[in-house]
């Protein structure tokens, strides 16, 4: 133990230094492990999403149809198992192997429509449903209408 | 053989997300629109096609898959109504999933009750 | 009276007479399970919705606390309480019927330092003769606050720890009623420190700095070193942020790693039950307090404690507008022999 008495009340520490020092103290997620584990999972959920496209197809189903069957196929296996709880454990392994998949936005949508229902049906479910997914959709309609924007002008203006 | 290039193009896009989870701080919904806007910019860029040829639902089921319906049908219904496609073919063109999420979140809310594992 | 920069002396000796504790099913699987005094298995402790359940919780703690001393309502003077929730709602609504005067307090993890400090400032202005300090957290009411949907699947960062589900309160008295002479003897507020850590999930880090200055002027104001004490107790750095306060004192050429321990470390075990850095939440040092470490005092494994409770004192909104966690560490020292 120290002789020190008195001690320094400042920490000598700066900002940065600090930063650094919790960089290295922290554990190191192990990212070889997990870029695998998502790379299988989110493969994997792909595959189910073809597998279900490829049998739409076999009945004759237009291809554009089959896809969306595909789609609205994935997001009720990802409500489901949202519901059921289990969506949250494979996200703690799979991480973003089940966060990109169609099935990820699905449980994102679903997730807080469970949790607010504390709260009601309007100012609970209804207006917290999108509390997570909702950039998604901000952004990715706000991007096709400005590029869509962009490709008309291109294509019929000049 | 399909499947392996599904596999490893859907595989490859959620790794990318891993890596940019663990190594950038961005958190898991910051991906989420994050991918999303790039899939509508790739597929502006006429990038994001060829992928979808090739990778086919390992490309069209990641969250940047939905930006390349947001774009492709955009592009459809420019060409079919003119300007007004803009507005209506993004959403047109998802209506199936956007319509399936939120009724499934409303139905999983009336039954499921929030708990720990 | 004030000794030194920042510390209270309390001649007065306040004393901790008595507490009482309630937590959940994870922390009874925890190796603290057997000093809690009362659990529940259901973490809806019979209740609708998580807040109801936090505030059942402490309310129950509370009144056992009163009706285990032989005590009824009207003979307390004050109640100081805090949790974790917008505008205190778990103290509230726990309160709400008890007919007590209450005084809410919001100091995120540190609060029941701060209830208690304020309990003996009262009772050395004799102003109050019994007084309760208590806190509450609970897991999910808090992760639905704080951070995701408790069904969303995401991945907790290496450095996170988890919201204890408890609470623990504590009854203050004048040291007239000397059963057990566990006395408040000096208490020594903190100040804010932030040295810019912006990750809501590395609270611990975003602590340890506070904790350092608090020990430091502590120690200081009451010409004491480290080893004056059996042991310096920590409210919820968890296992990483537990690690940061030991480097930070390495840097003075202290080691406290061997006089040190942290109750989110304590209250779980880390290895197995999956909440990655420990513990965190108003109620971890509340519970584990008014259990273990009381129970510890009481049988004279430990006479002279110095008790530091540390809050992060950010929200969600702070955070979205880029703000860093600015933290603060309260100190009390408590010691059963007292020349």
């Amino acid at each position: 133990m120290s002789g020190d008495y008195f001690m320094n009340t400042n920490i000598n520490i700066t900002n940065s230094e600090y930063d650094d020092l919790i960089s290295s103290k922290a554990t190191k997620s192990s990212l070889l492990k997990n870029i695998i584990i998502a790379f299988i999972v989110g493969g994997l959920i792909c595959c189910l999403g073809q597998f279900i496209t490829d049998r739409a197809l076999d009945f004759g189903i237009d291809k554009e149809v089959a896809n969306t069957i595909s789609c609205i196929t994935l997001i009720f296996i990802g409500a489901l198992l949202t519901a059921l709880k289990l969506y949250s454990r494979i996200g703690k392994v799979a991480g973003a192997g089940s966060t990109i998949p169609i099935t990820g936005f699905s449980n994102s949508v679903v997730s807080p429509a469970i949790e607010f229902k504390s709260e009601g049906f309007i100012f609970g479910i209804g207006a917290n449903m999108f509390k997570v997914a909702g950039p998604v959709l901000v952004y990715g309609i706000t991007s096709s209408v400005i590029l869509g924007f962009v490709y008309y002008l291109i294509h019929y203006v000049f | 053989m399909t499947y392996l290039f599904v596999f490893i193009t859907g595989g490859i896009i959620c790794a990318i997300g891993q890596v940019l989870i663990d190594k950038t701080k961005i958190t898991p919904a910051r991906i989420l629109s994050l991918f999303v806007t790039l899939g509508v910019i790739l597929t502006f860029l006429g990038i994001y096609e060829p992928i979808v040829n090739f990778g086919k639902s390992g490309a069209t089921v990641p969250i940047s898959g939905f930006g390349y319906s947001l774009f492709k049908g955009t592009v459809k219904a420019i060409e079919e109504k003119g300007f007004i496609g803009i507005f209506t073919g993004g959403i047109t063109a998802t209506s199936g999933g956007i319509a399936a999420a939120i009724v499934f979140g409303f139905l999983a809310s009336l039954f499921a009750k929030p708990s720990l594992k | 009276m004030k000794v030194g920069k920042q510390t209270i002396k309390f001649e007065t000796l306040p004393c901790i007479f008595s507490t009482s504790s309630m937590v959940g099913p994870k922390e009874m699987q925890g190796p603290l399970a057997s000093y809690f005094e009362q659990s529940s298995n259901d973490i809806y402790f019979g209740e609708k919705t998580f807040e109801k359940a936090e505030s059942k919780m402490l309310n129950t703690c509370i009144n056992h606390l009163i009706s285990k001393n032989g005590l009824a309502n009207n003979d307390i003077d004050l109640i100081f309480s805090g949790d974790l929730l917008n505008q205190c709602i778990s103290s509230s609504f726990a309160i709400r019927d008890l007919e007590i005067p209450f005084l809410g307090l919001y100091g995120a993890c540190s609060t029941f330092c701060e209830g208690l400090l304020l309990s003996s400032i009262c009772i050395e202005a004799n102003v109050a003769q019994q007084i309760i300090a208590s806190a509450s957290s609970h897991f999910c009411s808090a992760e639905r606050q704080y951070r995701m949907p408790l069904e969303h699947g995401n991945q907790k960062s290496t450095t996170s720890q988890a919201t204890v589900t408890g609470c623990g309160a504590a009854l203050v008295t004048n040291s007239k009623k000397l059963d057990n002479g566990i006395h408040i003897t000096y208490a020594t507020p903190g100040k804010i420190v932030d040295l810019g850590v912006k990750d809501m999930s590395n609270m611990g880090a975003a602590m340890a700095p506070a904790v350092y200055s608090t020990i430091a002027n502590h120690l200081n104001d009451t010409d004491r070193t480290l080893d004056y004490y059996d042991l310096v107790i920590t409210g919820d750095l968890g296992v990483h942020g537990s690690d940061m306060l030991v480097e930070l004192f390495k840097r003075e050429n202290i080691d406290i790693s061997s006089k040190h321990k942290d109750c989110g470390a304590l209250i779980y075990d880390t290895t197995v039950q999956d909440v990655i850095c420990g513990g965190s939440g108003c109620g971890c040092v509340a519970s584990v307090f008014s259990s273990y470490i009381f129970n510890e005092l009481k049988n004279k494994n430990l006479n002279k404690i110095l008790l530091i409770a540390t809050g992060a004192l950010m929200s969600p909104l702070s955070s979205y507008q880029g703000e860093t966690i600015p933290s603060i560490a309260h100190a009390i020292s408590i010691e059963n022999e007292v020349k």
